[in-house]
């Protein structure tokens, strides 16, 4: 039946029976009745800032997510139009009803996946992503070719090979890099604070400094930091790229990996916020697995970014005051861990002197492989972001994920670090 | 209509004039309805302009061909004014989202029709500066969009609706030529045409360009609220400040199920013993607020007022405003549905329609809880009910229907801000004579004479008006007694 109303009255739902059957539709109908059509999403979201169609715009996904589960079908363009969603959740931090479209989408893909795989376009690239990236062995060595031969290959090429951040001199000797093995970088007591930092497979290769950054910061406050051996990756890669069986596969292998000591550490920290916000969500995208589940709830109890952790601490003494910095809060920080501020909150109380910005909540245009799959939105997006972090001419941008970090150091003309490095660079208790 | 081969021509032709057109049924649902969900047509085919030009070639086209068109900006409307005709063209405006220019000097900001209402006050913020009409939409909706439906806001009783607040506007006919109206000063030779496209729901042209006037912002910004015994009591303060001379930025009223409502779902500190409560905000310069405060505080004591509460720090004020911004949302959690309701009264009619529209929701046994413009009379019913509920969908129609009716009862009339789009249609004929009608009919004729702009919205035919009121008599009254009914 369908409801004469306006805000606040839902979409009805028929969900086709061939679907009914298949995992997570009755969260998807419960997510799909929140929404009341409202539009406001479509206000925030980058696509639809771009395009202006209402098919690029989180509503009219969500028609198109409730016609395929309605209808069990969905055609070509449609799902182009679904793919071209960046699953930034800008729409989720201002949706008044609460509807929680990264889930819905998620389902959706999968469903795709699964059911009209046909439907989508032959497109060898995401699944050489996938098979390369989580596999350091190759990814690094790979990343440093391309980090040699840039300066050789045409711009449009060369504005997609990740720049590797240089190691820090302060870094580079104080502390002992990062190794296969569990590594303990601080001389520990028995009653010291420990907690477990998660490498993440892209930033170990392209931003090996952030990790070190935040060891010598922790250090700074008698926390030891311990790594996990043979990590791997978290999920979100093969998540976001419609391989939903080998994403939970590596979810579980990594539960499994962090589960065996967790009573060790305070916490577990992820410096990624593009890998925690998937980590955090381990205990939804896998309801269904009965083994798993509780598991991945004690996991996640434990699983903090590195701004909620080092928000206890003090690092007020900075010799860095003179620096303009402007800040890019990734939207895996701001939409999908729901922490809009905490990133420009630790940097204020320590005193770092930001600038204004503009669109703060609009996507930087990495979105994890996306700039990759979706070149010239994301490269649209990309001048637009850097516009409006440089409005108010700063010395250097800081940002808390690594896909962000390499997207807009590739084309800002200043540098772009990760907030953790700036701390370590100009924290004096460091360096004395 | 047209037949199957000049369909066929005409979509050929159709996207040679537009870069960006959508003629597959799969995509085109997601066109299918706008802010109204109930009310949907499958267009028969989508173009998204990027240039006037392109505007000017499909309005030529449809012209030619006979097609309808039904403009688009943001699709929030509430009314279902965009809802697309089902062998019509669905004109999307919202690849025009840029501010061409802002005008200091003259506090002018030129922009396109798909430019989202917020994002220009955001614009000339750094500048001292903002747009005065916010509806609760204004995040999404369009400056397009919000001259179609005249819309007006929170803050539309001291600076008026959108018909205020525009400048001038640039139009494309229905033949596809560009008209210009209005001028940058206050009043023009002639019919005063630019108040008329105000509120025409995209019936006489497309707007393709909008001057809005921006006001300076205010030094000093004061909010208080009042919580009251009654709902009476409380209706009757919000005449007695504007009849004491005050005129508020915004004067707005919560009935006891919103205020628990908004407690539940934010916690500002509502008083949940309240039987009404009325949010004031007041703005000038210090003095001229402090001394408005002052008048203020002496009207609410006398009109019986509970307690009064004045936010002064900026948090204080978001907080309070808080509450009623986020009403909405917040009543959808008492019930699985409701139905908003958009209608005005005269402000001393208030109190009888609240203790009116009280007894009908004990007749029709469905709740209804107020939250609403009450400075400007502009009334809000949320009508509580199940969808799942056999009839009770139908009930909760013919509630709001009465609710429309008893507003022209009182002297009042059926939409506040909202529009009649399609939805109270049938209750234009009520409100309005068959004469009355004709001359919106002769109106619209001369701005659009073969009848392609949005048809069937806003202004009913005299036949439709008939099977209405075969419909529907309203208390033994039969409307148009002089059209035969079949």
């Amino acid at each position: 039946m369908l409801a004469v109303c306006t805000r606040g009255c839902s979409m009805q739902t028929i969900i086709h029976p061939d679907v009914q059957r298949l995992p997570h539709i009755d969260e998807a109908e419960k997510i799909l009745r929140n929404c009341v059509h409202c539009g406001f999403c479509n206000a925030v979201c980058p696509t639809y800032q771009l395009l202006g169609d209402e098919l690029d715009g989180p509503r009219g996904r969500i028609y198109l997510i409730k016609n395929l589960l309605e209808t069990n079908d969905i055609d070509g363009e449609s799902v182009e139009h679904l793919d071209r969603c960046l699953t930034c959740r800008a729409c989720e931090t201002t949706c008044p009803s609460g509807v929680q479209y990264g889930r819905l989408l998620d389902i959706g893909r999968e469903v795709i996946a699964t059911e009209h795989s046909s439907r989508r376009k032959p497109n060898p690239l995401p699944h050489l992503v996938r098979w390369v990236v989580p596999r350091s062995w190759l990814f690094d060595p790979l990343l440093r070719i391309g980090n040699v031969v840039r300066g050789f290959l045409p711009q449009v090429l060369s504005l997609k090979i990740p720049k590797i951040a240089a190691v820090n001199a302060h870094n580079k000797r104080s502390l002992k890099p990062e190794s296969g093995t569990l590594s303990y970088n601080v001389v520990s007591n028995v009653t010291q604070r420990k907690v477990l930092v998660l490498s993440g497979c892209v930033q170990k290769s392209a931003t090996p400094n952030v990790n070190r950054s935040l060891a010598s910061l922790l250090a700074s406050h008698d926390v030891a930091v311990e790594y996990l051996a043979n990590e791997g990756c978290c999920g979100a890669l093969d998540l976001h790229l419609s391989a939903h069986a080998k994403a939970k596969q590596r979810m579980r292998y990594l539960i499994d990996k962090m589960h065996e000591s967790l009573s060790d550490y305070d916490a577990i920290i992820s410096t990624a916020s593009g890998c925690g916000v998937t980590i955090k969500e381990y205990p939804t995208i896998l309801a269904d697995d009965a083994a798993y589940l509780k598991k991945a709830e004690e996991v996640c109890g434990k699983v903090v970014d590195a701004v909620e952790y080092l928000a206890q601490f003090d690092f007020s003494s900075l010799s860095a005051k003179a620096i303009r910095v402007a800040v890019h809060t990734p939207c895996s920080l701001q939409h999908g861990q729901k922490m809009p501020t905490s990133l420009e909150d630790i940097l204020n109380r320590a005193g770092v002197q930001l600038v204004a910005t503009g669109e703060k909540h609009l996507c930087c245009g990495s979105a994890g492989s996306y700039s990759l799959l979706q070149p010239s939105i994301a490269s649209a997006l990309t001048a637009r972001k850097l516009d409006n972090l440089q409005l108010d001419n700063p010395d250097v941008i800081v940002t808390a994920n690594v896909g962000c970090q390499m997207q807009l150091s590739a084309s800002a003309g200043i540098p772009v670090m990760h907030w953790l490095e700036f701390l370590a660079q100009h924290h004096d208790g460091l360096t004395k | 209509m047209i037949d199957v081969d000049s369909q066929k021509a005409f979509l050929k032709q159709l996207k040679a004039a537009c870069r960006h057109v959508i003629a597959d049924q799969a995509r085109m649902k997601v066109y299918e309805t706008d802010g109204l969900t109930a009310k949907k047509a499958l267009p028969a085919y989508v173009a998204l302009p990027e240039t006037i030009e392109e505007i000017q070639a499909c309005m030529r086209l449809c012209h030619a061909f006979q097609v309808p068109v039904v403009a688009r900006g943001a699709g929030t409307g509430l009314s279902g004014g965009a809802m697309p005709h089902e062998q019509g063209l669905l004109l999307s405006l919202a690849k025009f989202n840029k501010i061409l220019e802002v005008d200091v000097d003259n506090r002018l900001a030129r922009v396109q029709p798909g430019v989202t209402n917020l994002s220009i006050s955001d614009r000339v913020r750094p500048l001292g500066l903002y747009y005065a009409p916010d509806p609760s939409s204004q995040i999404a909706c369009t400056i397009g969009g919000n001259v179609a439906e005249n819309s007006g806001g929170v803050h539309c009783l001291k600076y008026g609706l959108t018909v205020h607040n525009v400048r001038h506007l640039t139009l494309v006919s229905p033949e596809g030529k560009l008209y210009e109206l209005g001028g940058h000063g206050y009043d023009s030779a002639g019919f005063d045409l630019l108040a008329l496209l105000h509120g025409s729901e995209g019936m006489l042209g497309i707007v393709v360009e909008v001057t809005v006037a921006l006001l300076s912002v205010p030094e000093e910004v004061s909010v208080v609220l009042a919580g009251f015994d009654s709902t009476r009591e409380a209706s009757e303060a919000v005449g007695a400040i504007i009849s004491g001379g005050l005129l508020p930025a915004g004067l707005e009223m919560m009935d006891q199920l919103a205020i628990q409502a908004a407690e539940d779902f934010v916690n500002v500190g509502y008083p949940r013993d309240a039987a009404a409560l009325l949010l004031c905000e007041l703005d000038g310069s210090a003095e001229e607020v402090q001394q408005q405060l002052q008048l203020l505080k002496q009207i609410l004591t006398d009109a019986g007022a509970t307690q009064i509460k004045v936010a002064a720090t900026p948090q204080e004020r978001h907080q309070l405003w808080l509450g009623r911004k986020t009403a909405f949302p917040a009543v959808g959690r008492l019930a699985p549905d409701y139905y908003c309701m958009d209608g005005t009264v005269p402000r001393k009619a208030l109190p009888s329609v609240l203790e009116e529209i009280s007894d009908l929701s004990k007749q029709f046994d469905l709740g209804v809880a107020n939250v609403f413009h009450a400075g400007d009379g502009n009334l809000h019913p949320l009508i509580l009910f199940d969808a799942n509920k056999p009839g009770e969908l139908d009930k909760a129609e013919a509630f709001g229907a009465q609710i429309l009716e008893l507003c022209i009862e009182k002297g009042g009339t059926i939409t506040g801000e909202h529009g009649v789009g399609i939805e109270k249609i049938g209750q234009m004929c009520v409100q309005f004579t068959s004469q009355e009608l004709s001359l919106f009919h002769g109106i619209k004729a001369a701005f659009d004479s073969t009848g392609i702009l949005n048809p069937g919205k806003a202004v009913p035919t005299l036949s439709r008006c008939a099977e209405f009121g075969a419909m529907h008599v309203h208390r033994g009254d039969e409307k148009f007694p002089e059209l035969e009914r079949f």
